[in-house]
């Protein structure tokens, strides 16, 4: 009657596994049970899959006029028609390939200004530190989106990767500041002490010893990045400043709204693709919130 | 406190030499000649005042001088007052027509911007912690952030505009009535400014209030709440204390994320062709009149930096540690 429950466990025990391994599995556990991480990987997950596989099924130019004008969404144009008849699905899949191209592509850029020099400066400290923090300073108090109109209005010629490569120099910032706050905690650390003593360079301590040990803070500022580089996108888009000769959501609601499908009532040309930003954007959100459950024990709901 | 308010000072006065320096750059360092290309476009039909217009150009930019001479009297016409005459309305000087529509912009913003921060915090606070509440305004939050200004814009454009018939969609006020301080007219501003207010105030509003949200929970478990709650405090109370707590990141972040609300208000105002800084921004980039373009830029870079200043000293009134700190205990 002595028996306790945790004593019959005890000699069931599995082998015991490297630290590395059981910590891995152990966030598998949470993940697979988080409903936020899961609906919004889900979604995210889908419309990737639309976007990469549904420009092979649509024809190769979205913008062509191909059927009838203003037609309602039916069984032959699912999202319908707009006024020239181009047919709205097959703009729709192309300018989610597009909107996925310019989150990595923007969001890549940012990121990697970011974090560089959040590492830098939490690490190095002092004066380097100092000029760092003025320079993050400045230009998270420049409103991004204005500069960006600005200096893309005087473009002739705009791509993607060129329209990424401005939005990533804007908006970095705020990632810089977070990175180096959490480097800052870990840069007094024991074992990067130690890995300072034995001479390594700056570098190879960020990479090796540092940035390991934020990697899933790192993961979920890239998420965050991503998604507001797309809704900046969207935004230069709606202005008139996005990829020339190209397709993307925001041109679509650009078009939409130039050719007055508003007064038209023709809802379903501006409908789907700001319904496709938004639900790619949000998803993007509420799976950084479930990540966040996952990697943090203190918020985890058991 | 001086110190504060000096280093803060500091860090805009950067600011805006930097944001005048890309403005003085961005036309001089792009491939091409926009000068040149800026004036062949524009659609100028009269051959003498494109030769005006020309050499007032070469002058301003001042082409055959060098540099940092271009440099310096770009600085001194600035504290003129001088930003150049517009290409669309030439010969209108570019600050009288952005004085012109900034009022606008200003009527939506400032309103949308101030109630949607009381209210999502407000939101926010009631949320965290209840389980039912959480559920909901967390997603919708989340959801409400990744809108983008313009889409719910054109939703509630055509919902309440066009299907229902309640708000006009466009304009800042009817054509038919001449600007006076009417009751009709004033009516009928405020039915314009209604509906671009409200899309501007329901997108921001889920941003503060997962903000506020997460802070509340964060000082939920803190040391003080903790203390409080063994100490019998009943909960209202501690959630009060949790409240003040959570403000002071919510102002920061309020300044922060200024500009993309102001971007905001620039895309919303497009879809509502409401007559404020966007509609202008529109109006330059079609007709190509950069310098109008680079006029609104400084307009609202000095905005920002304005607001900015006015929330910082706001935090140092909210906070009294920034006082102590920055009097007594800085180094």
């Amino acid at each position: 009657m002595t028996d306790v429950a945790g004593a019959t466990g005890a000699d069931k025990a599995p082998a015991p596994e490297p630290a590395a391994e059981r910590r891995f599995s152990e966030t598998l556990h949470f993940a697979r049970r988080n409903p936020k991480l899961l609906i919004g990987s889900g979604i995210v997950l889908t419309l990737l899959f639309i976007g990469l596989i549904g420009p092979f099924f649509v024809g190769d130019d979205p913008n062509a006029y191909v059927g009838p004008q203003s037609e309602p969404p039916n069984g032959e144009y699912w999202l319908g028609t707009t006024s020239f008849g181009q047919d709205i699905w097959a703009q729709f899949v192309y300018g989610l390939r597009s909107t996925f191209l310019i989150g990595v592509f923007g969001g890549g850029v940012a990121f990697v200004i970011g974090t560089a020099i959040g590492f830098v400066a939490g690490y190095k400290g002092g004066i380097i530190d100092e000029v760092l923090n003025m320079i993050t300073n400045v230009v998270l108090v420049l409103p991004a989106m204005v500069v960006l109109i600005v200096a893309v209005a005087y473009l002739d010629a705009r791509g993607v990767f060129v329209q990424g490569l401005f939005i990533g120099l804007t908006s970095w910032p705020w990632a810089a500041r977070a990175v180096r706050s959490q480097t800052l905690s870990l840069a007094t650390r024991d074992f990067v002490d130690l890995a300072r003593l034995s001479g390594r360079r700056t570098w190879r301590i960020i990479t090796t010893e540092v940035a390991p040990n934020m990697s899933s803070y790192l993961v979920m500022t890239f998420i965050l990045l991503f998604g507001s580089a797309i809704l900046i996108a969207a935004g230069l888009d709606f202005i008139g400043l996005g990829p020339t000769n190209g397709v993307s959501l925001g041109l679509m609601l650009e078009s939409a709204v130039a050719w007055s499908a508003l007064q038209l009532q023709m809802w379903w040309w501006f409908i789907p693709p700001g319904l496709g930003i938004t639900t790619l954007v949000g998803s993007l959100y509420i799976l950084n919130v479930g990540l966040d459950e996952v990697f943090n024990p203190k918020l985890r709901e058991l | 406190m001086w110190r504060y308010i000096g280093r803060k000072l500091a860090v805009y006065l950067l600011t805006f030499v930097v944001a005048v320096t890309i403005n003085w750059m961005i036309p001089r360092f792009m491939p091409g000649d926009p000068v040149r290309s800026m004036l062949s476009r524009a659609s100028i039909s009269d051959p003498e005042a494109l030769e005006r217009m020309n050499s007032y150009y070469n002058e301003v930019f001042g082409l055959d001088t060098p540099l940092w001479q271009q440099y310096l009297s770009f600085w001194a016409g600035l504290f003129r007052g001088d930003l150049g005459i517009s290409i669309m309305l030439y010969p209108e000087p570019v600050i009288d027509i952005i004085l012109r529509s900034v009022p606008y912009t200003l009527a939506v913003l400032l309103p949308a911007i101030i109630l949607s921060w009381i209210v999502g915090n407000r939101f926010g606070a009631f949320a965290a912690r209840s389980k039912i509440l959480d559920n909901t305004i967390l997603p919708v939050g989340y959801v409400l952030t990744a809108t983008p200004y313009m889409w719910l814009a054109l939703l509630f454009a055509w919902a309440m505009g066009v299907v229902l018939g309640w708000f006009p969609v466009s304009g800042g006020y009817s054509y038919s009535l001449r600007p006076a301080f009417s009751g009709e007219f004033v009516w009928d501003l405020v039915m314009h400014w209604f509906l671009p207010f409200l899309s501007m105030f329901v997108v921001a509003l889920g941003g503060w209030a997962i903000g506020m949200r997460n802070m509340i929970i964060y000082e939920l478990e803190a040391d003080y709440s903790n203390y409080l709650q063994a100490l019998g405090a009943p909960r209202k109370l501690i959630r009060r204390y949790a409240f003040r707590n959570a403000m002071l990141p919510q102002i920061t972040g309020l300044a922060v994320q200024l500009g993309t609300i102001i971007a905001g208000a620039l895309l919303t105002e497009i879809v509502f062709n409401y007559p404020g800084l966007g509609s202008l921004i529109l109006d330059s980039l079609t007709n190509r009149d950069f310098f109008l373009l680079q006029g609104i830029f400084l307009f609202v870079v000095v905005g920002v930096l304005i607001a900015n200043f006015i929330i910082d000293i706001v935090y140092v009134l909210v906070d009294p540690r920034t006082r102590v700190q920055m009097t007594g205990g800085a180094a």
